[in-house]
């Protein structure tokens, strides 16, 4: 894999919840416009390495970071690190389904009035643009301005991408994101990850091994806070160099 | 099969026993509704409405001062105790959460929320009154308002505490400031709570009487200066009710039925509104 195309990197990184040490020593690099997977069992740090990445854990005092995190070279652990321009960059997607409880319009123009001065035409299109992103615009066009709330569980989903590409980031993170939807929302979910990934470098936490080899350029496998492995995806599933990774990807543990 | 039939005896008594308690409850409620209107409706008229409360041997009177007093003070101490409560109520969901201020704050709030309202009453008295020199609308809207605020402040804070903490999470993912969060995120999903718990304070205001005792005492004329005493509906039936002249207690007895239903009506507005924005 080439250096030149790292979009985010982790050096010597290390992550605590309060005294427990949670990860240990993760080096690191995502590449530019690549999909990511975190896979391993649970509890095995992959969703606390995501959320390091927008830097979600600054919500939770007594959680704290060492070492490097690179996005485009620069370190964001910080202090002096706007958060809001970062999470302008690094947009998240959760497990669950979270809209707002406004309209569906309003869902996605939430965040871009947050970073930019639309006009109504340019919000306008904003949207549009973005849900037609997220395969969502055929579906919702004659309601944009019912609740987000009334959508099925995948079109919920399918919102919450659109809301988090229409800030246009540069790195889109996902959280288990179709852990709670039915198997055609997941296939709807996961054509999209396929498309936006032309556009987007996206990390994706996954519990399920196949979704990882299906849509991922590159997996990362963990246990236990530490990077046991990491390659692409073909090389993961095939031949893994470790036994530990084969086991798990095999189905003989976790 | 013995077990099987024990456990059905045991289902059949327990049920029983709690229809028992059903009744029961139903019973006095349904008796005092009962009560309330087969004496109150006899005062009904446009008169109640519109005419001021008589003094005793009169034939002829109504509650429109009382009415009207009672509607101010019950909107502007509503007025005066709803924003601070949800501002409060905020910063204990939102902010001290674990900070020593907020668990002081709680701890107080819950000692203001089971105070008896005659202590407020005197409290009241004793720092407006007292110093103003002279009973008054205003001190009334204290009294009342110091009511208001732990309701609102505790149904506030366990609203908030019921938005699910991944609905700000994605707020803040996006890069909102925590303002933007609260304001446009947490406070709107729990808006519904919030305007309920609201409309129930509302509801408890409109019926206290001892807070008004000290406060805003009462006035046998139309008045709507807040400077000075001013009549309450609560206030008036006490008067009234305790009064020989049978067409006083009559009066007395079409304003508790006002009351009576003006709650009841809040109530049912309150929980309507709630299921409402809950399913959607």
């Amino acid at each position: 894999m080439s250096t030149l195309t790292s979009q985010i990197e982790f050096k010597n990184f290390d992550f605590y919840y309060g005294k427990y040490h949670a990860l240990k020593s993760i080096n690191l690099s995502l590449a530019k416009r690549k999909v990511t997977a975190f896979i391993g069992p649970s509890g095995c740090g992959k969703s606390t390495l995501l959320r390091t990445i927008n830097r979600m854990y600054d919500l939770y005092p007594e959680q704290k970071a060492e070492g490097e995190l690179l996005l485009d070279g620069q370190n964001i652990l910080g202090r002096e690190v706007d958060l809001s321009v970062l999470r302008a960059k690094v947009g998240m997607v959760f497990q669950k389904p979270t809209p707002f409880p406004m309209s569906i319009y309003d869902n996605i123009a939430f965040g871009v009035r947050l970073h930019e001065k639309l006009s109504k035409a340019e919000m306008d299109e904003r949207v549009e643009w973005a849900l037609r992103k997220a395969a969502l615009w055929d579906e919702v066009k004659d309601k944009l301005y019912k609740s987000g709330m009334g959508l099925s569980g995948g079109q919920q989903q399918r919102l919450c991408i659109a809301r988090g590409v229409a800030v246009k980031p540069e790195v889109l993170l996902l959280d288990e994101p179709t852990s709670a939807l039915d198997p055609i929302s997941t296939m709807r979910i996961e054509e999209l990850i396929n498309e936006l990934k032309n556009e987007f470098t996206i990390v994706i936490v996954t519990h399920n091994m196949q979704q990882a080899a299906r849509i991922s350029d590159y997996t990362a496998y963990m246990y236990l806070g530490e990077l046991i492995e990491f390659g692409e995806t073909d090389q993961i599933f095939v031949k893994p160099e470790k036994k530990q990774t084969e086991d798990y990807i095999t189905g003989r543990f976790g | 099969m013995q077990l099987r039939a024990k456990r059905k005896f045991v289902n059949r008594l327990a049920l029983a026993l709690a229809m028992a308690a059903m009744l029961f409850g139903l019973f006095w409620l349904v008796w005092i509704l009962f009560t309330v209107v087969k004496l109150g409706v006899a005062s009904l008229s446009l008169d109640l409405f519109l005419k001021m409360t008589p003094p005793p041997g009169s034939t002829e009177g109504g509650l429109a001062n009382a009415l009207v007093g009672s509607g101010m003070l019950v909107v502007l101490g509503t007025f005066v105790g709803a924003p601070l409560g949800i501002l409060v109520g905020v910063y204990l969901a939102e902010y001290g959460q674990h900070a020593w201020l907020g668990k002081v704050t709680r701890y107080v709030n819950d000692l203001l929320l089971s105070a008896p309202s005659i202590v407020i009453g005197l409290f009241v008295y004793a720092i407006v009154v007292a110093r103003m020199g002279h009973f008054s609308g205003w001190a009334g809207v204290v009294a009342l308002s110091l009511i208001v605020i732990p309701v609102v402040v505790r149904t506030t804070e366990n609203m908030l505490l019921l938005v699910p903490n991944t609905l700000r999470e994605a707020a803040y993912a996006l890069g909102a400031p925590k303002r933007t969060v609260i304001m446009w995120v947490t406070l709107r999903a729990a808006k519904a709570g919030v305007v309920t718990g609201l409309l129930l304070a509302v509801a408890r205001i409109a019926g206290e009487t001892a807070p008004l005792l000290f406060t805003s005492l009462s006035n046998q004329f139309w008045s709507v200066d807040m400077n000075a005493p001013m009549a309450s509906l609560p206030k008036v039936i006490f008067d009234f009710a305790m009064n020989p002249d049978p067409f006083l207690q009559k009066l007395a007895w079409g304003g508790v039925l006002l009351i009576t239903f003006g709650v009841l009506i809040l109530n049912i507005v309150a929980r309507v509104f709630f299921r409402q924005q809950h399913s959607h």
